[in-house]
C-alpha cells in the first residue's frame, strides 16, 4: 500500500544495543543467546533455538543448566514433547511488530500450558504494544528502540489501565467491577 | 440505548490521552511514520490522498440526537461542514488535520464516542440490523450483544495485531438486513434446544478481490458461551492466518484454504482448551447490558391516521415517500423512517453539518432520541409516531433528506473512490452521480422496483460490489477508467456473489450499459413482482449480455465467476 507524500520526513527507526526491561525496570540481562553450533556456556543462562532445544533436550538437560529457547512467530509449541516445565525462560520473537502471533503464543503458554518461567519478547518490541505484551503474558523484554529505551527511563508506560478482558493478568475486566458492585 | 458508565469514560479518556502523546511523539519525530502508522490507524486515522482521513465509530450504527449535533460540531470546526457515512455504519471527515485529532477525540468523548479500531488489522466496528429493537421480523434485540462484542473487542490484547482487519456483523431477526454472510464472522441469532435463543455462527465470507458468502461453522452456540467461542476462531486465525500476502490474509482464505471441516476442527480443539468462565460474560452482566436497550414505552396507537390518509391522497411526493421509505414498527401505530443520503445527483452517504442537526431535532421533537446508521449508507429514525410522519416529512423536504428510494436503483452504495482513496483505480463519486441522475424520475425509479446497485473503485470491494444486485468495479485500462459490471449478487439471506456480464466499459459509456441492463429487465420480467434479482436468476446473463454486447458477441475469458484482477 503506497502513500502519498508525508506531512513530516519520517526518520530511520533508532536502534541501540538490547536493554532488558521488566515491569519492575531495567535489569542486567544474564542470558545469551547461544548458537546451535556454539558450545553450551558453562555457566548455562543460554536461549538455545527451538529445533536445537527439540534436537538436543537430553544432552542440555543432562548438563542441569538453566535453559531457555528462542521462538519464532511461526513456530508452534508442543506441550507434549517440548518439556516446557524444564524450560526457565521462553522467547517469543516479533520478526514485526505488526506480526500480532506471539500474543497468541503467550497467552496460550500461560493459560493452557501452565508455563510459569519467564517469557521473554525479543525483536520488534516497541513503548506501545507493552501494555498489550504485559496482559498476554509476557513479563520481560528485550528492547533495541533507542525512543523505547528513553521512554521507559522516563517512567513512561503507555498502559490503559481500564480494559474490558480478563486474559492472563486476571486484570479486574469491564464486567467484573461493574457486577461486583 | 447504551450509555457510558463510569469505567467506559475513563477508558475513553484515557486512550484518548494515550493518542495525543503519540501523535505528540509523531510530531516531534520521535515515532517514524512507520511505527505510527499502525497506531494513528487503530485510532481511525488514515492519510488519503490530500489529507488525513478520520473515520469514527458508530457502534452498530446506533447514534442519539446530541451524539449527531457533536458529529456536526465536528464537521463544521474540522472538516469541511461535512461529513461521510459508511457502510460499517461509521461516520468519515475526509479533511482533517493530524494536529487537530486528539482534540476531535476529545470533543467524541464528550458524547461517549471514539474512534478506536475503525481502522488497522483488529476487529472492527460491529454492525448490526439498522431496524434493531423495532422490526416486526425480530427474534432477539441483536444491539445487546452487539454491545457486549464491542466491549469485548475493544483492545483486546490478543488480537490487535491481527494478519488483516476483521469484521463481525449480528442480526437478530428473521430477514438478514446486515449483510452477515459477507462478513468474518456473521451471527444470527436463533432459537436452540428448549427454545432458548443462541447464535448461528458464519465464517469466512468476505468482498475484496476474492470473495466468499460465509459458511456456518455453527448451527448453534448458547449466550453464555459466544465470546469464548468467538475468542477460539480468532486465536486459530491470529496464529494461521497468512501473514505472507496482505491479499491472502483475510479469515476467509484460511477458512478456503483448511476447509470447513478441518477449520472447525481445529477452533473446537481451541475452545475445548480455553478457561471458559474467564472469558464468557457471566449472566448478570449480560443482564445489566440488556437492559440499557430495553424497548421503549410505546403506547400503542391505531395503525390508521386521518390526517396522514388525506394528506397521502392529496400528495404524491409524500405517499411516495410512505409507501418506500416508511416501514411498520412492532408497536402499533409507530414507524421506522428511512432518510435516503442518495438524493440523485449528490454523493452516495454525505450529509452536511446542517443535515445533521436536522436529523438531530427531528430525533429529539419526534425520535425519541434515537438515530440509525445503515451499512447502505443512509439514516434512520426508528421510533416515530404514525400521526407525526407529515411532519417529519415537512422538515425534511426543507433540508432536501426527503428523497423516497429505499433499496431502488438510486439508492446507490458507493465507495469514496478516486476522488479520496489512494487504493483506488477509478472514480465512484461520479459515476454513482451519473447513474442516479438517470434514474432520477421517482416514478420510473419505483417502477423498476428494488434493485441494489454498488459501486467500488476497485478491486478492495469496499463499495460492496460483489453483493450488488448490478455490482459496478472501476478498473484501470492502459491508463483509463473503466468499469466492469457483475450481475446477480446478494446481500441478504439468499446471499451470492455476483457475475461478470462481459467486457467492460468507459466512463462514458456505462450509464447507457446500466440503462440497457434495466430496460432488458424490464422487458423480460414476468410481473411487477418479479423483482431483479429474482428475474436475472430465472434468466441468467445471457439475455443482459446480448443486449449489451450482441447476440453475437464472443464469450471472453472474464466469464469466469470470479472477477478478473485487471
Amino acid at each position: 500500500m503506497s502513500e502519498p507524500t508525508l506531512l513530516l520526513k519520517p526518520l530511520s527507526p533508532a536502534t541501540t544495543a538490547a536493554r532488558l526491561w521488566t515491569p519492575a525496570g531495567f535489569v542486567t540481562d544474564l542470558w545469551r543467546l547461544t548458537a546451535d553450533d556454539a558450545p553450551f556456556p558453562i555457566d548455562g543462562r543460554a536461549i538455545v533455538s527451538l529445533a536445537h532445544w527439540r534436537a538436543e533436550q537430553p544432552a542440555l538437560l543432562a548438563t542441569g543448566l538453566a535453559v531457555g529457547v528462542l521462538v519464532e512467530a511461526s513456530d508452534t509449541l508442543d506441550p507434549g514433547t517440548d518439556n516446557l516445565e524444564r524450560l526457565r525462560l521462553i522467547a517469543l520473537n516479533f520478526p514485526k511488530f505488526t506480526d500480532g502471533r506471539a500474543y497468541s503464543t503467550a497467552r496460550r503458554l500461560r493459560e493452557e500450558f501452565g508455563y510459569t518461567g519467564q517469557i521473554r519478547a525479543t525483536g520488534d518490541v516497541l513503548l506501545d504494544q507493552l501494555p498489550l505484551m504485559l496482559r498476554s503474558g509476557f513479563d520481560a523484554f528485550e528492547i533495541v528502540n533507542a525512543p523505547t529505551i528513553a521512554a521507559l527511563e522516563r517512567g513512561i508506560v503507555p498502559a490503559v489501565h481500564h480494559v474490558y478482558q480478563r486474559t492472563v493478568t486476571r486484570d479486574a475486566s469491564g464486567w467484573q467491577p461493574r457486577t461486583q458492585r | 440505548m447504551y450509555r457510558y458508565d463510569e469505567f467506559d469514560h475513563h477508558f475513553v479518556a484515557e486512550r484518548s490521552t494515550q493518542f495525543r502523546g503519540q501523535v505528540e511523539r509523531r510530531l516531534s519525530g520521535e515515532l517514524t511514520e512507520e511505527q505510527f502508522k499502525p497506531l494513528r490507524l487503530q485510532n481511525g486515522l488514515y492519510l488519503q490522498l490530500h489529507a488525513y482521513m478520520l473515520r469514527i465509530a458508530i457502534p452498530y450504527g446506533v447514534l442519539s440526537a446530541r451524539q449527531m449535533r457533536q458529529l456536526a460540531f465536528i464537521a463544521r470546526k474540522w472538516d469541511r461542514g461535512f461529513g461521510h457515512f459508511t457502510t460499517r455504519q461509521n461516520i468519515q471527515f475526509n479533511w482533517t488535520r493530524l494536529e487537530d485529532a486528539p482534540d476531535i477525540l476529545d470533543a467524541l468523548a464528550e458524547v461517549e464516542m471514539h474512534a478506536i479500531q475503525t481502522s488497522g488489522n483488529c476487529i472492527r466496528n460491529v454492525t448490526a440490523d439498522p431496524y434493531a429493537g423495532v422490526a416486526l421480523d425480530e427474534i432477539e434485540d441483536p444491539r445487546v450483544w452487539a454491545e457486549i462484542l464491542r466491549q469485548w473487542s475493544t483492545i483486546h490484547p490478543e488480537f490487535t495485531f491481527l494478519p488483516r482487519k476483521f469484521k463481525i456483523a449480528i442480526t437478530g431477526a428473521a430477514e438478514d438486513r446486515a449483510a452477515i454472510l459477507f462478513h468474518d464472522i456473521g451471527l444470527k441469532i436463533v432459537k436452540g434446544p428448549g427454545g432458548k435463543t443462541g447464535f448461528r455462527v458464519y465464517v469466512g465470507g468476505g468482498q475484496g478481490r476474492t470473495p466468499y458468502v460465509g459458511l456456518p461453522i455453527t448451527e448453534f452456540i448458547g449466550r453464555d458461551r459466544l465470546l469464548s467461542f468467538l475468542e477460539a476462531i480468532m486465536r486459530v486465525y491470529n496464529l494461521h492466518g497468512r501473514r505472507d500476502n496482505i491479499y491472502k490474509a483475510r479469515i476467509k482464505i484460511l477458512v478456503n484454504a483448511l476447509g470447513l471441516e478441518e477449520f472447525r476442527t481445529q477452533v473446537e480443539a481451541e475452545w475445548g482448551k480455553l478457561d471458559k468462565p474467564s472469558i464468557d460474560l457471566p449472566e448478570v452482566e449480560q443482564k445489566r447490558i440488556a437492559a440499557y436497550f430495553a424497548a421503549l414505552p410505546l403506547k400503542p396507537a391505531p395503525t390508521k391516521d386521518a390526517r396522514i390518509d388525506a394528506r397521502r391522497r392529496s400528495d404524491e411526493g409524500f405517499d411516495r415517500w410512505m409507501r418506500l421509505n416508511v416501514l411498520p414498527h412492532r408497536v402499533p401505530g409507530h414507524a421506522i423512517v428511512n432518510i435516503s443520503l442518495k438524493e440523485p445527483g449528490k454523493i452516495p452517504g454525505d450529509a452536511s453539518a446542517a443535515q445533521m442537526e436536522v436529523v438531530a431535532d427531528l430525533a429529539t421533537r419526534f425520535g425519541n432520541d434515537e438515530i440509525r446508521v445503515t451499512y447502505q449508507q443512509n439514516l434512520v429514525l426508528p421510533n416515530v409516531a404514525l400521526r407525526d410522519l407529515d411532519n417529519v416529512y415537512d422538515v425534511l423536504v426543507k433540508a432536501d433528506l426527503h428523497t423516497a428510494n429505499t433499496e431502488l436503483i438510486t439508492d446507490i452504495i458507493a465507495c469514496p473512490g478516486l476522488d479520496y482513496c489512494n487504493l483506488a483505480n477509478a472514480r465512484s463519486i461520479p459515476i454513482a452521480q451519473e447513474i442516479a441522475l438517470k434514474f432520477a424520475d421517482p416514478v420510473k425509479a419505483e417502477a423498476i422496483g428494488p434493485l441494489r446497485l454498488n459501486i467500488s473503485g476497485c478491486i478492495n470491494a469496499c463499495g460492496h460490489h460483489h453483493a450488488g444486485n448490478i455490482g459496478i468495479l472501476g478498473v484501470d485500462k492502459k491508463g483509463t477508467e473503466h468499469y466492469q459490471i457483475t450481475l446477480g449478487g446478494s446481500p441478504k439471506d439468499d446471499a451470492e456473489i455476483g457475475v461478470i456480464v462481459g467486457p467492460s466499459f468507459t466512463a462514458e459509456a456505462l450509464p447507457g450499459a446500466i440503462g440497457t441492463i434495466v430496460e432488458t429487465y424490464l422487458s423480460r420480467r414476468t410481473d411487477k413482482s418479479e423483482t431483479f434479482v429474482m428475474a436475472y436468476r430465472r434468466l441468467g446473463k445471457a439475455p443482459f449480455r446480448n443486449a449489451l454486447y450482441g447476440a453475437d458477441a464472443p464469450r471472453g475469458p472474464s466469464d469466469k465467476k470470479e472477477p478478473a484482477d485487471v
